[in-house]
């Protein structure tokens, strides 16, 4: 367990960065991170690096910025800055500070990055998940410019984005949040601190006691998390009930189409999924800003 | 303090409190100090100048004809010394096993070096020396492993056995056991359960990997091996046999060790290669495993179906039992043989008379990791398949479960009861026990009832929360012999050298505690010296909750002579009568003048050049042999208190208790440190852990994130009571072994409280039952029953 030989560079600036990345990357040069998830892929050497590009002595690339609409997430955002409900105005800082504490452990939570994340594209990344909830805008830097890329539009496959080898992630846009917006986030693991194998994150908001623009987004369970339109249908317009958010969990289970793997069969990931919308949605009900952590 | 009254009949004159009564009290650990300092020495922290560091080219098919193992392109990169196939090894034999009355075994054991064919994913084809361990890697993955992949690989061990090798298939043996008319049993029974069980694969995963350094010294021709473990000095003759060698000519030396579990300390192929390898170029040989290699290469254990079926009758009395077994050992016979499908079927009766009984093993190769002993090898899988029968029998006949239990135990006046079965080549004898007793204290301990109207009460509410309990008989103390060399210096300190071993386990302070007691000095007076084959001529080493029992009792008498010895000098240093003397705390007491002299004054006399000697043998020392050729059996009892989200399949164990009987408790905190350490390793086993493979036999489970440990998170709330109320009559303090009592019945308690909890008696068949398996068994579950019960009744959950 020790990484084939690479190269080494650490620029310092994100358009060094990508300088280097324009030069390299034909022949497997990439950017470290948080490096939670590549160095030890390089070490069981599933991941062969030609050169390691590291962002970690770029400054000014380390705090999360507000703007009226909503913040930006720069590449040395670790998942850890999201501890705190500070880290963005409204409830939007309690779904982050939320969603954060079921990533990993503390020590791994300490070097990993939300963009990291996002590149990596795990299928139960809970930043991903959040990505594609909030309806996040990945914003990418190569030498012939930016670009914006929807998160609907991200994902390409496990572990696979629309992302090209010379582009780097310097941002990550989510919207605010309303202030009376209902949430839910539930997450199922076989122990703590594990990837989940399923996870649900749920709003809403109410106009005359109806549900208005649901979002309902699954991660986990398929090759990248995304919102499921047809659970959301069902919700749209509805009362909230234990019935209603049955029927959107079913739905959702439906409509989905669940890896396998050797441990995990399809059948339980489409059981699991209803049942975490099911408890997502739930635990929505329940409180605006803080909802009962999850198992 | 307590008086000892064994202690105050040794010596008439005392009326004293003696200080060095250490037997039975939770004293410090001797060896913690350089361990919570980091100053301890494991094999990964030793370094000999230039040496060299070997890594393992390991088989990425699990079955095939090997063509060819090009080393070519890795031999000439920068910093690689050699590379070898099998071919450059083709002189060393493959590795033995140990010996065993069990026939045919021979042509499975495991070449250092793949030949001809790759049996197992991880199996080692070739081996890289380089100037450092990065080199090595590099060039190893520029090894290039041609395999025909000719076979399809056999993976499991119920299907229809394949071809070895021309002439051997990979069935090596099918092992008898049994007695009495099975048959009769049969047809005069009121009922007959029959059921279909299986144990998942899972090991023992240390915290230190395994690792090994070498050296030959060119001066003495002698060859030291550094990391050995478990069994030093089996594993040098067997080296020195491999060479072509004398033993004296090799020694093997125990570092520290983190944790052993049976897997570590056996002599696998990484040793000899390291060995060969310092030898033939004439540098010290390094290597350190890693963890995916360790997931992969180290013993695997534990995977087994049984089919088992009792005849009983009216009143749940077994009448008799029928086993058949199928074990999957992976792709070689190691070093225990077939020892583990042995033992299965030979202890599998665990605490109930049983009038006939008719088992057989079939011992199957597959193409995945080889298998042997891991902690409970055998009682952890047969614990689980005779208390799911139990259970089985007691709804089938609709009696509770414990009553039913109670009627089928072997009465203590019917001790010590011969099984009439075999097991680690020896006669089954329970030596002792209140099997009864202790279901009583174990009820009272955990708070049965109490439990049992709690879950109702949340079940009730809607939760599924249950209670259950596993019975067990463990064995432990297994001979034949251990040697203790124990010497007192001229300061008063004193030396025990032992041929056992040290996992970790803390034999050190338990061995201390009997040879200071014994003595009457103070423990932490005492070093204990083990695993090394230069320092004592014969070891068992550390296995089998042995070490207590052998080196303790070998240590009782070596102490007893030393102190007669002492006693002897100090009556004529005092001008006295020895027996007005009295030896605690490291001094030498006459009672009645108040005159002392202390042991190392004792020691000093003794000196050879001692004018005070007169014709004693010089040297206030002792050698003490104690043989031992029958096991004893400590038993008890594990309950558990369990609440599963049954829309997740996710299983809590909230509350644990574990009744142990181990004879005499020589440090009870360890006891109850060797309790948890192993209820971890085996609720890992009953929920979490387990090597999977995909259908082509890769394996899948290799790294931290797919073979799941149990970690505190995980652990529930535990009680440990540890009782001592059935002492072995086999040796003279009443010792049994602990090491394994935790893990034995960990399966089986998960697996009848998930019943309750749900309220499907029989649900549970296999472990682990992780929640992909629970769901997907409670569907089948349902369908299967005529009153067409609803899975959507099923609630989540516990909080
Ligand atoms: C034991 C363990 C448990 C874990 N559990 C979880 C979990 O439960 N949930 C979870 O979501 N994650 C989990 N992780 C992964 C962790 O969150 C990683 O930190 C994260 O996936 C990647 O972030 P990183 O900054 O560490 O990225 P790195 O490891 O540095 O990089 C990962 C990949 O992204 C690329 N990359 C990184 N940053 C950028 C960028 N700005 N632009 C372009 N490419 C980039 C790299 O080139 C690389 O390909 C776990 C990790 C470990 C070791």
């Amino acid at each position: 367990m020790k990484a084939a030989p690479f190269d080494y560079f650490r620029p310092a600036s994100l358009q060094e960065a990508a300088e280097r990345l324009s030069v390299n990357s034909d022949d497997g040069a990439m950017i470290l991170a948080g490096g939670q998830s590549l160095v030890p892929m390089m070490a069981l050497r599933v991941a062969y690096a030609s050169e390691l590009i590291d962002l970690n002595a770029i400054k000014g690339i380390d705090t999360v910025s507000r703007s009226e609409r909503g913040i930006a997430i720069p590449p040395l955002v670790r998942h850890a800055d999201f501890h705190s409900s500070d880290v963005a105005p409204g409830p939007l800082g309690h779904v982050l500070a939320t969603v954060s504490r079921h990533i990993a452990h503390y020590p791994i939570r300490q070097r990993g990055t939300f963009c990291g994340s996002l590149a990596h594209a795990d299928p139960s990344s809970e930043w991903c998940l959040i990505a594609a909830a909030l309806d996040a805008e990945i914003e990418l830097l190569s030498v012939s410019g930016r670009r914006r890329i929807k998160a609907k539009d991200w994902w390409a496959g496990v572990m696979e984005t629309v992302r090209e080898p010379e582009e780097i992630i310097v941002a990550v846009h989510l919207p605010l949040l309303p202030d009376d917006i209902q949430w839910g986030f539930y997450e199922f693991n076989r122990r703590a601190g594990d990837f989940a194998l399923g996870m649900a994150f749920c709003c809403y908001r109410l106009t005359e006691g109806l549900i208005t623009k649901p979002h309902v987004a699954l991660g986990g369970i398929e090759e990248y998390p995304r919102r499921i339109p047809e659970a959301e249908a069902v919700l749209e317009g509805a009362t909230p009930s234990a019935e209603v958010f049955g029927e959107a969990a079913r739905t959702a289970s439906k409509a989905v189409n669940p890896l396998e793997d050797p441990a995990t069969p399809a059948a339980y990931r489409r059981d699991l999924s209803a049942t975490v919308v099911r408890r997502a949605l739930t635990s929505a009900t329940q409180t605006k800003s803080s909802p009962a952590l999850s198992a | 303090m307590k008086t000892d009254k064994e202690a105050m009949s040794r010596s008439s004159h005392s009326r004293q409190v003696r200080k060095s009564a250490y037997i039975g009290k939770s004293v410090p650990r001797l060896e913690d100090r350089p361990l919570v300092a980091g100053e301890g020495r494991f094999v990964g922290d030793m370094n000999l100048p230039h040496q060299l560091w070997a890594r393992i080219v390991r088989s990425p098919h699990a079955a095939g004809r090997l063509l060819a193992v090009d080393t070519e392109a890795a031999r000439t990169m920068p910093g690689i010394v050699a590379v070898w196939n099998s071919d450059d090894i083709s002189d060393i034999p493959n590795i033995p096993f140990r010996a065993t009355s069990i026939q045919g075994l021979g042509p499975y054991t495991q070449p250092i070096l793949a030949r001809d064919r790759v049996r197992y994913v991880g199996e080692p084809v070739a081996v890289v020396f380089a100037d450092d361990p990065y080199l090595a890697e590099d060039a190893a993955d520029a090894v290039f492993v041609d395999v025909d992949e000719d076979t399809k690989p056999i993976l499991d061990a119920r299907d229809e056995p394949g071809e070895f090798a021309p002439g051997a298939s990979t069935e090596p043996v099918i092992i008898n056991k049994g007695y009495g008319d099975v048959a009769k049993g049969f047809r005069t029974a009121h009922r007959i359960v029959e059921l279909d069980l299986s144990v998942g694969r899972h090991s023992g995963i240390p915290m230190e990997t395994r690792g090994a350094l070498a050296e030959f010294d060119m001066v003495n021709e002698k060859l030291h091996l550094w990391g050995a473990t478990k069994r030093p000095h089996w594993n040098r003759d067997r080296i020195a046999e491999m060479l072509d060698m004398s033993p004296a000519q090799v020694a093997l030396h125990e570092l520290h060790v983190g944790g052993g579990f049976g897997i570590r300390g056996e002599l696998y192929p990484e040793d000899i290669l390291v060995c060969v390898g310092a030898m033939r170029l004439r540098r010290p040989v390094k290597w350190i495993e890693d963890r995916r290699e360790h997931m992969m290469a180290a013993n695997h254990s534990r995977e087994q179906h049984h089919l088992i079926r009792a005849a009983v009758d009216s009143d749940g009395h077994i009448l008799a039992i029928d086993e058949t077994l199928h074990h999957d050992q992976g792709a070689y016979v190691r070093t225990h043989g077939a020892r583990v499908a042995d033992m299965s079927i030979g202890l599998l009766l665990g605490p109930y008379a049983v009038p006939a009984y008719a088992a057989r093993a079939h011992f199957r190769l597959t193409a995945k990791t080889p298998a042997a002993t891991y902690r409970a090898p055998g009682r952890f899988e047969g614990s689980f398949v005779r208390e799911r029968l139990m259970d089985a029998i007691a709804h089938e006949l609709q009696l509770d479960p414990l009553e039913l239990r109670r009627r089928n135990f072997i009465a203590s006046s019917e001790m010590p009861y011969a099984r009439n079965l075999s097991a680690l080549e020896t006669e089954v004898i329970l030596d002792s026990g209140d099997y009864s007793g202790l279901l009583d204290k174990a009820k009272r301990f955990a708070g049965w009832e109490a439990l049992k109207s709690e879950a109702a009460e949340r079940r009730a509410k809607g939760k599924h929360v249950g209670v259950g309990l596993g019975y067990f008989v463990e064995k432990s103390g297994l001979g034949p012999s251990e040697l203790v060399r124990m010497t007192v210096a001229t300061d008063g300190s004193v030396e025990i050298v032992t041929g056992a071993a040290s996992l970790g386990q803390g034999m050190e302070t338990a061995i201390a505690q009997i040879a200071a007691d014994t003595l009457g000095v103070d423990y932490s007076r005492c070093a204990v010296i083990h695993g090394d084959t230069d320092k004592i001529a014969f070891g068992w080493g550390a296995h089998a909750s042995r070490v207590t029992v052998m080196t303790g009792e070998a240590s009782r008498l070596a102490a007893e002579e030393v102190r007669i010895k002492a006693l002897n000098m100090a009556a004529e240093l005092l001008q006295c009568a020895p027996d007005g003397l009295f030896l605690d705390d490291g001094v030498v007491h006459h009672v009645e003048s108040g005159a002392s002299v202390s042991l190392a004054e004792v020691a000093k006399a003794l000196e050879p050049a001692s004018s005070q000697r007169g014709d004693r043998s010089p040297g206030l020392t002792a050698e003490a042999w104690f043989h031992n050729k029958h096991m004893n059996y400590p038993y008890g009892a594990h309950i558990a208190l369990v609440c599963v989200d049954a829309e997740t399949g996710h299983v809590k164990v909230e509350r644990y208790f574990v009744s142990y009987d181990i004879g005499r408790a020589v440090n009870p905190s360890m006891i109850e440190g060797q309790i948890l350490g192993g209820l971890s390793q085996g609720l890992g086993g009953a929920l979490f852990e387990e090597f999977r493979y995909d259908d082509t036999g890769q394996p899948v489970s290799v790294t931290f994130a797919d073979y799941l440990m149990v970690s505190a998170a995980e652990m529930p709330e535990t009680a440990v009571q540890i009782l001592q109320d059935a002492p072995s009559p086999l040796n003279p303090l009443g010792l049994k072994g602990s090491g394994e009592g935790g893990v034995t019945a960990a399966g089986a308690t998960i697996a009848t409280a998930i019943d309750d909890a749900l309220q499907r008696p029989g649900l549970v068949r296999r472990l682990p039952v992780t929640p992909q398996y629970l769901l997907q068994r409670i569907a089948e579950y349902d369908a299967g029953q005529h009153d067409a019960r609803q899975s959507d009744d099923l609630t989540g959950a516990c909080e």
